[in-house]
């Protein structure tokens, strides 16, 4: 689906930690997201989105969220838990 | 309309075969299938619309905007730095760099590592060094990260392992003997797959892939499923997925049960129920390929499997598209007409949630 270039990362953390098949999993993101299905892996539309709610971009901007910052954002967003965040978590809080 | 097109054979020559032989082989294909795991075959319409993707002009085809699907693979990264017994590219390179260039290079949807060695048995006595490794690389990876390794049970017998061998015991009538040390593999197998999964969890690992499993027989896929039972039990915040060594399960011991169900001769659609009870969140078939049938014939057969499969399943389906399995040829350098035809196929026709 393009990965962190639109939101193919996205849908399979759905795939991962609900066992949604794929279109579920689509409109679930769409749905969290606020866009249309078809929009998941437009990169003109996603590239925006992922900037505007720091969930990690394709290209190298300094001081973007990337990794488990981004990975911390993501489980928000959608609503998931994340077993590297919550390793994470444990450890700052 | 043209007459003759190119498509490939099973072992990736590419030949010419006009539209009459192409529609023969599908149906020929899809046949076979039907026939050996008493599943649907392809309906007219369906064999149509492979024979479309199939004859396409284009050299690279892809499924229309909104039906793309997600991607899950076994350390693919790895490749960039292994070589030619991997299909790797010798690039100098390290692991985590590896890793980071497959998300953010190639743009995966998720990513992998393994050990080298890609079984679990090898993994053991450097848990440590690999759980130092996918720790460092979780916190900069943004796509969903898994660990994969084979089961592989092969390597409990001798000479590599410490059992005897059943293909040793088998062929002198020996099958309770047989039976017997493929029974104690299987538990050490069982408790390694749950130790280095278990050690993973402890550092954050977000999903673990039982790659190629079955490659030894039922018992084999028995040990894979019983430790599959246990991580979704005592871990299930961490994802599990099976993806399979071949369509078939074979009988090397014959009589072992999971739930109440012989393993043994159980094709992809049987397969993902086995799976599914066991807790997996995703299933990955593997259907073999003849590499003396063409594509079209050993693709209709692929798309068979898999759309009966994903019929049955109320998990995630990723069907396996590497060299040599679901209609790719076998072949070092996999031609890309037929790759992208193949993942075409399995996504619009076989209806697959991932690949």
């Amino acid at each position: 689906m393009g990965g962190i270039r639109t939101a193919g990362d996205l849908v399979a953390w759905m795939q991962m930690t609900r066992k949604m098949k794929i279109v579920e999993a689509k409109r679930y993101v769409a749905s969290k997201l606020g866009i249309d299905l078809i929009d998941l892996s437009n990169e003109e539309v996603m590239r925006q989105i992922r900037e505007d709610l720091d969930i990690g971009i394709i290209t190298a901007v300094a001081g973007s969220a990337k990794g488990i910052a981004a990975k911390w954002k993501i489980a928000e967003l959608l609503d998931i838990e994340i077993n590297s965040v919550n390793l994470f978590r444990s450890k700052i809080g | 309309m043209q007459d003759q097109f190119f498509v490939r054979m099973g072992d990736g020559e590419r030949v010419l075969m006009s539209v009459g032989q192409i529609e023969e082989d599908l149906l020929t294909g899809t046949q076979d299938a039907a026939e050996r795991a008493e599943i649907p075959a392809l309906t007219v319409d369906e064999v149509e619309q492979l024979l479309d993707i199939l004859t396409d002009p284009s050299r690279i085809v892809s499924v229309a905007p909104g039906e793309e699907v997600v991607t899950t693979d076994d350390a693919v990264c790895t490749l960039f730095y292994l070589d030619q017994d991997n299909s790797g590219q010798g690039i100098p390179m390290s692991r985590l760099q590896s890793v980071l260039a497959y998300e953010r290079a190639c743009a995966a949807d998720t990513v992998s590592i393994g050990h080298t060695d890609y079984s679990y048995k090898q993994v053991k006595p450097i848990i440590n060094f690999e759980k130092q490794e996918y720790h460092t690389a979780s916190l900069m990876t943004t796509a969903p990260f898994f660990y994969g390794s084979q089961p592989n049970m092969g390597l409990y017998f001798q000479p590599d392992g410490p059992y005897p061998n059943p293909a040793d015991l088998l062929p002198k009538g020996k099958i309770r003997e047989a039976q017997e040390v493929q029974e104690a593999a299987a538990e050490r197998l069982r408790k390694d797959m749950v130790f280095i999964s278990k050690n993973l969890f402890e550092v954050g690992c977000e999903g673990i892939n039982f790659d190629t499993s079955a490659s030894a027989g039922d018992a084999d896929f028995y040990a894979t499923l019983q430790a599959v039972s246990q991580l979704k039990r005592d871990f299930s915040a961490m994802a599990v997925e099976v993806g399979m060594s071949s369509e078939f399960v074979l009988g090397m011991h014959g009589d072992i049960q999971f739930e109440g169900k012989p393993l043994a001769g159980m094709y992809p659609h049987e397969q993902v129920k086995v799976v599914e009870a066991a807790g997996a969140d995703i299933f990955g078939p593997a259907i073999n390929v003849n590499s003396s049938k063409s594509i079209p014939w050993n693709l209709a057969r692929a798309v068979t499997f898999v759309k009966a499969t994903v019929e049955v399943a109320s998990i995630p389906v990723h069907p396996n598209v590497g060299m040599g399995v679901c209609g790719v040829p076998v072949f070092e350098v996999p031609p890309i007409d037929a790759v992208t035809r193949a993942a075409k196929s399995l996504v619009q026709i076989g209806k697959a949630d991932g690949l």
